[in-house]
Protein backbone atom coordinates (compact mmCIF):
# COMPACT_ATOMS: atom_id res chain seq x y z
CA UNK A 1 0.00 0.00 0.00
CA UNK A 2 1.99 2.95 -1.07
CA UNK A 3 1.33 6.68 -0.14
CA UNK A 4 -1.16 7.31 -2.71
CA UNK A 5 -3.87 4.86 -2.13
CA UNK A 6 -3.43 5.16 1.62
CA UNK A 7 -3.79 9.00 2.10
CA UNK A 8 -7.30 8.48 0.09
CA UNK A 9 -8.37 5.75 2.05
CA UNK A 10 -7.83 7.85 5.70
CA UNK A 11 -9.80 10.42 4.01
CA UNK A 12 -12.48 8.34 3.17
CA UNK A 13 -12.91 6.65 6.45
CA UNK A 14 -12.60 10.64 8.07
CA UNK A 15 -15.24 11.61 5.60
CA UNK A 16 -17.66 8.54 6.67
CA UNK A 17 -17.01 9.34 10.50
CA UNK A 18 -17.89 13.17 9.61
CA UNK A 19 -21.42 12.14 7.66
CA UNK A 20 -22.17 9.47 11.06
CA UNK A 21 -21.16 12.22 13.74
CA UNK A 22 -23.22 15.08 11.37
CA UNK A 23 -26.47 11.98 11.48
CA UNK A 24 -25.93 10.56 14.97
CA UNK A 25 -24.98 13.50 17.07
CA UNK A 26 -27.52 16.20 18.55
CA UNK A 27 -25.24 18.70 19.85
CA UNK A 28 -24.79 21.70 17.32
CA UNK A 29 -21.25 22.05 17.70
CA UNK A 30 -20.82 18.10 17.59
CA UNK A 31 -22.31 19.08 14.07
CA UNK A 32 -20.45 21.38 13.02
CA UNK A 33 -16.96 19.60 14.03
CA UNK A 34 -18.85 16.70 12.24
CA UNK A 35 -18.91 18.30 8.92
CA UNK A 36 -15.08 19.88 9.21
CA UNK A 37 -14.27 16.03 9.73
CA UNK A 38 -16.01 15.63 6.24
CA UNK A 39 -14.48 18.74 5.00
CA UNK A 40 -10.63 17.25 6.00
CA UNK A 41 -11.68 13.72 4.44
CA UNK A 42 -12.45 15.53 1.32
CA UNK A 43 -9.17 17.30 1.03
CA UNK A 44 -7.39 14.59 2.26
CA UNK A 45 -8.77 12.28 -0.75
CA UNK A 46 -7.75 14.85 -3.15
CA UNK A 47 -4.53 15.69 -1.48
CA UNK A 48 -3.74 11.64 -1.45
CA UNK A 49 -5.09 11.69 -5.42
CA UNK A 50 -2.34 14.83 -6.55
CA UNK A 51 0.07 12.55 -5.29
CA UNK A 52 -0.31 9.59 -8.00
CA UNK A 53 1.62 11.92 -10.81
CA UNK A 54 4.68 11.08 -11.49
CA UNK A 55 6.49 14.29 -12.75
CA UNK A 56 8.69 16.10 -10.21
CA UNK A 57 5.77 17.64 -8.13
CA UNK A 58 2.59 16.80 -7.31
CA UNK A 59 -0.38 17.42 -9.60
CA UNK A 60 -1.07 21.70 -8.64
CA UNK A 61 -4.98 21.37 -9.29
CA UNK A 62 -6.08 19.17 -6.30
CA UNK A 63 -3.70 21.46 -4.09
CA UNK A 64 -4.89 24.46 -5.37
CA UNK A 65 -8.78 23.16 -4.83
CA UNK A 66 -8.15 22.28 -1.31
CA UNK A 67 -6.29 25.25 -0.54
CA UNK A 68 -9.74 27.10 -1.92
CA UNK A 69 -11.99 24.49 0.28
CA UNK A 70 -9.78 25.22 3.36
CA UNK A 71 -11.09 29.03 3.49
CA UNK A 72 -14.40 28.48 2.59
CA UNK A 73 -14.55 25.67 5.65
CA UNK A 74 -13.27 29.10 8.03
CA UNK A 75 -15.90 30.95 6.59
CA UNK A 76 -18.44 28.21 7.22
CA UNK A 77 -17.37 27.09 10.40
CA UNK A 78 -17.32 30.76 11.78
CA UNK A 79 -20.95 31.30 10.01
CA UNK A 80 -22.18 27.89 11.85
CA UNK A 81 -20.18 29.22 14.90
CA UNK A 82 -22.12 32.90 14.59
CA UNK A 83 -25.38 31.24 14.14
CA UNK A 84 -25.21 28.74 16.67
CA UNK A 85 -24.18 31.33 19.62
CA UNK A 86 -27.26 33.75 18.03
CA UNK A 87 -29.69 30.70 18.13
CA UNK A 88 -28.50 29.75 22.18
CA UNK A 89 -28.83 33.05 23.08
CA UNK A 90 -32.01 33.42 21.97
CA UNK A 91 -33.24 29.63 22.76
CA UNK A 92 -31.24 28.43 25.58
CA UNK A 93 -31.21 24.98 23.31
CA UNK A 94 -27.85 23.75 22.15
CA UNK A 95 -30.20 21.11 19.50
CA UNK A 96 -32.48 21.60 17.18
CA UNK A 97 -35.14 19.63 19.24
CA UNK A 98 -35.80 20.07 23.11
CA UNK A 99 -36.65 16.37 23.64
CA UNK A 100 -32.67 15.91 22.82
CA UNK A 101 -31.63 18.66 24.89
CA UNK A 102 -32.74 16.64 28.03
CA UNK A 103 -31.22 12.96 26.68
CA UNK A 104 -27.90 15.22 26.53
CA UNK B 1 -35.53 0.73 24.11
CA UNK B 2 -38.11 -0.27 21.38
CA UNK B 3 -37.05 -1.40 18.21
CA UNK B 4 -37.48 1.52 16.19
CA UNK B 5 -35.27 3.61 18.59
CA UNK B 6 -33.02 1.17 18.22
CA UNK B 7 -33.38 1.50 14.33
CA UNK B 8 -32.99 4.96 14.38
CA UNK B 9 -30.02 4.66 16.97
CA UNK B 10 -28.27 2.23 13.39
CA UNK B 11 -29.21 4.14 10.59
CA UNK B 12 -26.81 7.05 11.26
CA UNK B 13 -23.72 3.99 11.61
CA UNK B 14 -25.52 2.27 7.93
CA UNK B 15 -25.38 5.44 6.12
CA UNK B 16 -21.62 6.21 7.20
CA UNK B 17 -20.29 2.97 5.94
CA UNK B 18 -22.34 2.94 2.62
CA UNK B 19 -20.48 6.14 2.43
CA UNK B 20 -17.56 4.67 3.37
CA UNK B 21 -18.28 1.67 1.19
CA UNK B 22 -18.41 3.96 -1.77
CA UNK B 23 -15.63 6.21 -1.63
CA UNK B 24 -13.19 3.50 -1.19
CA UNK B 25 -14.49 1.20 -3.82
CA UNK B 26 -14.20 4.51 -5.99
CA UNK B 27 -10.61 5.18 -4.51
CA UNK B 28 -9.52 1.64 -5.11
CA UNK B 29 -10.68 1.70 -9.06
CA UNK B 30 -8.45 4.47 -10.04
CA UNK B 31 -5.19 3.69 -11.89
CA UNK B 32 -2.51 3.51 -9.40
CA UNK B 33 -0.47 6.54 -11.21
CA UNK B 34 -1.88 9.47 -13.48
CA UNK B 35 -0.40 12.48 -14.45
CA UNK B 36 -3.43 14.78 -14.04
CA UNK B 37 -3.02 18.47 -15.43
CA UNK B 38 0.55 19.15 -13.81
CA UNK B 39 1.95 18.87 -17.54
CA UNK B 40 -0.72 21.26 -19.26
CA UNK B 41 -0.13 23.55 -15.41
CA UNK B 42 3.68 23.62 -16.27
CA UNK B 43 3.52 25.09 -19.83
CA UNK B 44 1.00 28.30 -18.44
CA UNK B 45 3.34 28.51 -15.52
CA UNK B 46 6.34 28.67 -18.08
CA UNK B 47 4.45 31.62 -20.22
CA UNK B 48 3.19 33.61 -17.27
CA UNK B 49 6.17 33.72 -15.43
CA UNK B 50 5.33 32.63 -11.94
CA UNK B 51 7.07 29.24 -11.12
CA UNK B 52 4.83 28.46 -7.95
CA UNK B 53 2.54 26.18 -10.13
CA UNK B 54 -0.40 26.50 -7.06
CA UNK B 55 -0.16 30.17 -7.28
CA UNK B 56 -1.03 30.28 -11.16
CA UNK B 57 -3.82 27.49 -10.33
CA UNK B 58 -5.33 29.60 -7.67
CA UNK B 59 -5.16 32.88 -9.77
CA UNK B 60 -5.01 32.55 -13.23
CA UNK B 61 -6.11 29.18 -14.63
CA UNK B 62 -8.71 29.09 -11.73
CA UNK B 63 -9.14 32.54 -10.87
CA UNK B 64 -12.70 32.44 -11.23
CA UNK B 65 -13.10 29.68 -8.14
CA UNK B 66 -10.91 32.14 -6.05
CA UNK B 67 -12.52 35.11 -6.80
CA UNK B 68 -15.77 33.11 -5.61
CA UNK B 69 -13.94 31.97 -2.60
CA UNK B 70 -12.83 35.31 -1.63
CA UNK B 71 -16.52 36.71 -1.87
CA UNK B 72 -17.79 33.73 0.14
CA UNK B 73 -15.04 34.45 2.37
CA UNK B 74 -16.51 38.16 2.61
CA UNK B 75 -19.76 37.42 2.62
CA UNK B 76 -19.47 34.90 5.91
CA UNK B 77 -17.56 37.54 7.56
CA UNK B 78 -20.47 40.33 7.37
CA UNK B 79 -23.08 37.88 7.76
CA UNK B 80 -20.78 37.35 11.30
CA UNK B 81 -20.85 40.66 11.99
CA UNK B 82 -23.94 41.04 11.79
CA UNK B 83 -25.03 38.25 14.16
CA UNK B 84 -22.14 39.42 16.61
CA UNK B 85 -24.28 40.66 20.19
CA UNK B 86 -21.85 42.93 21.09
CA UNK B 87 -21.16 45.68 18.32
CA UNK B 88 -18.01 47.02 19.42
CA UNK B 89 -16.34 43.94 20.51
CA UNK B 90 -14.50 44.66 17.48
CA UNK B 91 -12.94 48.19 18.26
CA UNK B 92 -13.00 48.23 21.78
CA UNK B 93 -9.88 49.39 23.70
CA UNK B 94 -9.06 46.76 26.19
CA UNK B 95 -7.72 48.06 29.20
CA UNK B 96 -6.16 45.03 31.42
CA UNK B 97 -2.25 44.54 30.52
CA UNK B 98 -1.83 41.49 29.65
CA UNK B 99 0.82 38.73 31.95
CA UNK B 100 4.57 40.28 31.72
CA UNK B 101 5.47 37.08 29.75
CA UNK B 102 2.98 37.12 27.26
CA UNK B 103 3.27 40.59 26.75
CA UNK B 104 6.97 40.50 25.69
CA UNK B 105 6.43 37.35 23.78
CA UNK B 106 3.88 39.63 21.75
CA UNK B 107 5.91 42.84 21.51
CA UNK B 108 8.61 39.86 19.97
CA UNK B 109 6.09 37.94 17.47
CA UNK B 110 4.07 40.42 15.74
CA UNK B 111 6.60 42.27 14.07
CA UNK B 112 8.39 38.80 13.32
CA UNK B 113 4.54 37.56 11.84
CA UNK B 114 4.57 40.78 9.78
CA UNK B 115 7.59 40.19 8.23
CA UNK B 116 6.76 36.52 7.45
CA UNK B 117 3.26 37.37 6.18
CA UNK B 118 5.28 39.76 3.50
CA UNK B 119 7.64 36.80 2.74
CA UNK B 120 4.88 34.78 2.16
CA UNK B 121 3.41 36.90 -0.54
CA UNK B 122 6.11 37.61 -1.60
CA UNK B 123 7.64 34.30 -2.29
CA UNK B 124 3.93 33.09 -3.43
CA UNK B 125 5.13 33.31 -7.11
CA UNK B 126 7.92 30.98 -6.92
CA UNK B 127 8.13 28.62 -3.88
CA UNK B 128 5.38 27.25 -1.59
CA UNK B 129 3.44 30.67 -0.18
CA UNK B 130 0.63 32.83 -1.22
CA UNK B 131 -2.26 35.23 -0.13
CA UNK B 132 -4.03 32.82 1.59
CA UNK B 133 -1.03 31.98 3.82
CA UNK B 134 -0.01 35.36 4.84
CA UNK B 135 -3.33 36.47 5.28
CA UNK B 136 -3.44 33.52 7.84
CA UNK B 137 -0.49 34.96 9.01
CA UNK B 138 -1.09 38.00 9.49
CA UNK B 139 -4.92 37.39 10.98
CA UNK B 140 -3.04 35.37 13.91
CA UNK B 141 -0.80 38.82 14.01
CA UNK B 142 -4.00 40.68 14.56
CA UNK B 143 -5.87 37.99 17.12
CA UNK B 144 -2.57 37.66 19.33
CA UNK B 145 -2.70 41.62 19.52
CA UNK B 146 -6.30 41.80 20.80
CA UNK B 147 -6.10 38.61 22.86
CA UNK B 148 -3.07 40.02 25.01
CA UNK B 149 -4.34 43.63 25.57
CA UNK B 150 -2.26 45.91 23.35
CA UNK B 151 -4.82 48.89 23.02
CA UNK B 152 -5.00 49.17 19.06
CA UNK B 153 -3.91 52.39 17.25
CA UNK B 154 -5.93 55.39 16.92
CA UNK B 155 -6.24 54.93 13.10
CA UNK B 156 -7.65 51.53 13.18
CA UNK B 157 -11.41 52.00 14.04
CA UNK B 158 -14.37 50.67 11.66
CA UNK B 159 -13.46 52.29 8.80
CA UNK B 160 -10.04 51.10 8.37
CA UNK B 161 -11.20 47.89 9.44
CA UNK B 162 -13.95 48.21 6.51
CA UNK B 163 -11.75 49.28 3.57
CA UNK B 164 -9.07 46.53 4.69
CA UNK B 165 -12.04 43.57 4.52
CA UNK B 166 -13.46 44.91 1.36
CA UNK B 167 -10.24 46.21 -0.65
CA UNK B 168 -9.02 42.56 -1.85
CA UNK B 169 -12.49 41.79 -3.08
CA UNK B 170 -13.33 44.51 -4.68
CA UNK B 171 -9.44 45.22 -6.45
CA UNK B 172 -9.61 41.60 -7.61
CA UNK B 173 -13.08 42.22 -9.00
CA UNK B 174 -12.17 45.25 -10.50
CA UNK B 175 -8.92 44.02 -12.46
CA UNK B 176 -11.15 41.33 -13.13
CA UNK B 177 -13.50 43.36 -15.14
CA UNK B 178 -10.72 45.07 -16.51
CA UNK B 179 -10.28 42.66 -19.22
CA UNK B 180 -13.98 42.71 -20.71
CA UNK B 181 -13.54 46.51 -21.15
CA UNK B 182 -10.08 45.90 -22.79
CA UNK B 183 -12.00 43.15 -25.12
CA UNK B 184 -11.24 39.82 -23.33
CA UNK B 185 -12.59 37.52 -20.88
CA UNK B 186 -13.26 38.12 -17.52
CA UNK B 187 -10.65 37.75 -15.57
CA UNK B 188 -7.94 37.55 -18.77
CA UNK B 189 -5.15 39.04 -17.51
CA UNK B 190 -3.64 41.23 -19.97
CA UNK B 191 -0.41 39.10 -21.24
CA UNK B 192 2.35 41.75 -20.46
CA UNK B 193 1.32 42.75 -17.11
CA UNK B 194 -0.52 39.25 -15.76
CA UNK B 195 2.19 39.06 -13.35
CA UNK B 196 2.36 42.42 -11.89
CA UNK B 197 -2.07 42.10 -11.45
CA UNK B 198 -1.19 39.08 -9.77
CA UNK B 199 1.10 40.30 -7.28
CA UNK B 200 -1.22 43.54 -6.51
CA UNK B 201 -4.26 41.49 -6.10
CA UNK B 202 -2.15 38.94 -3.75
CA UNK B 203 -0.82 41.44 -1.59
CA UNK B 204 -4.30 43.36 -1.14
CA UNK B 205 -6.39 39.59 -0.65
CA UNK B 206 -3.61 39.14 2.23
CA UNK B 207 -4.79 42.40 3.82
CA UNK B 208 -8.47 41.41 3.12
CA UNK B 209 -7.92 37.81 4.25
CA UNK B 210 -6.25 38.79 7.71
CA UNK B 211 -8.60 41.15 8.63
CA UNK B 212 -11.66 38.89 7.51
CA UNK B 213 -9.91 36.13 10.27
CA UNK B 214 -9.67 39.18 13.08
CA UNK B 215 -13.30 39.86 12.57
CA UNK B 216 -14.51 36.49 12.55
CA UNK B 217 -12.24 35.94 15.51
CA UNK B 218 -12.96 39.03 17.26
CA UNK B 219 -16.91 39.22 16.86
CA UNK B 220 -17.66 36.49 18.45
CA UNK B 221 -16.63 37.92 21.90
CA UNK B 222 -19.23 39.33 24.11
CA UNK B 223 -18.65 40.44 28.01
CA UNK B 224 -17.47 43.16 27.68
CA UNK B 225 -13.19 43.36 27.60
CA UNK B 226 -12.52 40.58 30.12
CA UNK B 227 -14.49 37.77 28.03
CA UNK B 228 -12.92 39.55 24.61
CA UNK B 229 -9.94 36.56 24.34
CA UNK B 230 -12.73 33.72 25.20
Amino acid sequence: MNPATLYPLAGAFLFATGVYGLLARKHLLHKVISGNFLGSGVFLVLIGLAGRSSAESPDPVPQAMVLTGIVVTVALTALALALIKRYHTATGLTTFDPVDEEQL
Amino acid sequence: MSDRRRLAALLPAIVAAAVLAVIVRAVWSLPPEAEGLSVAVSRVAAESGIDNKITVVLLDLRGYDTLLEVAVLMLATVAVLSLREDRDALYRRISERAAPVLAALTRLLVPLALVVAVHLVWVGAVRPGGAFQAGAVLGAAGILLALSGYARPQWVGRGAMRSALAVGLLTFLGIAMLSIVAGGELLEYPEQSRKTLILVIEVLLTLSIGASLVSLFLSSASEGPKEAGR
